[in-house]
């Protein structure tokens, strides 16, 4: 299926959840993302029951500090 | 309050701005901006709100100047190596500009001081360098009804929003609270192009002079990202959050409180 992802045309596999999605685009620390969904922010629990479909737009936000620490 | 002629003559290449003019510069004169941190984000803020002649900045950190900051902080200089924050970037704004009054609060943003400092200003620019404090003073702002512009850096990546609280999205309508402990990439793992701190603190600067003379559109219901690597900016559309905690319809959060720092504490860690 074809989504856009972070702004870019992309082609993945039918059928892929949000948490699946997660692991395929090799996100190391999902906990530091905050998933956007058709312009709707996700909560956190419906990341493993979020199917995505054709023509969604997805955009992956990450936590940002101030590039010092623990940011 | 009328411009000087000596007024007239450092800012005349605002003033000639048709947007800007007498009026606006006046205007600007008689701002009051708040920085909260001294370092990567809130030097560019800094000089740029003394040079453009924001009447009143408030600064807020309660660190000395460490040679490791100087590689991004560009308002502290070698020899201020050892001195607060606040006061070394106090000196450089009023060697920049002597029109602005500073104000120094050489002190942690709490809770229990926030709002009452916050109060006082029109624009708030967050410069903090962590999790606890961006969400309090996301919290604080909405409380306090004050628009600011919020930035993150990492690496050789950046973000930034501008936030109308109770009006467009917050940075809780995003990110719902603070990510969890042990998550968080420790000091020694984390690090950034000393430059990027430079472009989205001088954005941040443009967004507050915008907001502070009604000029254009603000970033609000927009994370602007930013890449230094592939050098693109986008503009990625936000709207607020009906389950956000603070501004959502069944908001949980009343009251402001300081939210845990996860992994490194402030004190024993050198960032
Ligand atoms: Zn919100």
């Amino acid at each position: 299926m074809k989504l856009i992802m972070n702004g870019k045309d992309s082609n993945l596999e039918e059928g892929l959840t949000v948490s699946q999605l997660l692991v395929e685009q090799k996100v190391k620390m999902p906990e530091m993302v905050s998933v956007e969904l058709n312009g709707k922010i996700l909560k956190r629990s419906e990341f493993e029951n979020t199917k995505l479909s054709e023509g969604d737009k997805v955009e992956f936000l990450y936590f940002m500090g101030g590039g010092n620490v623990s940011n | 309050m009328s411009l000087t002629e000596k007024q007239i003559e450092r800012y005349s290449r605002h003033i000639i701005l048709e947007e800007i003019g007498g009026i606006g510069q006046e205007k600007l004169l008689s701002s009051k901006v708040l920085i909260v941190g001294a370092g990567g984000l809130g030097s560019p803020a800094a000089l740029y709100l003394a040079a453009a002649g924001v009447g009143t900045i408030g600064i807020i950190d309660a660190d000395r100047v460490d040679l490791t900051n100087l590689q991004r902080q560009i308002i502290h200089h070698t020899s201020d190596v050892g001195l607060e924050k606040v006061k070394s970037a106090a000196n450089k704004m009023l060697a920049i500009n002597p029109d602005v009054s500073v104000k120094t609060y050489h002190r942690f943003a709490k809770a229990d001081n926030i709002r009452d400092i916050i109060r006082e200003y029109d624009f708030v620019i967050d410069g903090t360098d962590n999790f606890p404090a961006k969400f309090l003073i996301n919290d604080a702002c909405y409380f306090e009804k004050k628009p600011f512009s919020h930035a993150g850096i990492l690496k050789f990546y950046g973000q930034l929003i501008t936030v109308l609280p109770g009006k467009t999205a917050c940075y809780r309508c995003i990110f719902n609270a603070p990510p969890p402990a042990g998550v968080v990439p420790s000091c020694s793992q984390a690090g950034v192009l000393g430059v990027l701190a430079g472009v989205i603190g001088s954005l941040q600067a443009t967004e507050a002079i915008k907001y502070l003379l009604d000029l254009g559109k603000l970033l609000t219901n927009t994370l602007l990202t930013y890449d230094a690597l592939a050098m693109d900016f986008r503009a990625v559309k936000l709207s607020r959050n009906p389950n956000c905690p603070l501004c959502g319809e069944n908001a949980e959060i009343t009251e402001l409180k300081d939210e845990e720092q996860p992994v490194c504490d402030l004190k024993s860690c050198k960032c």
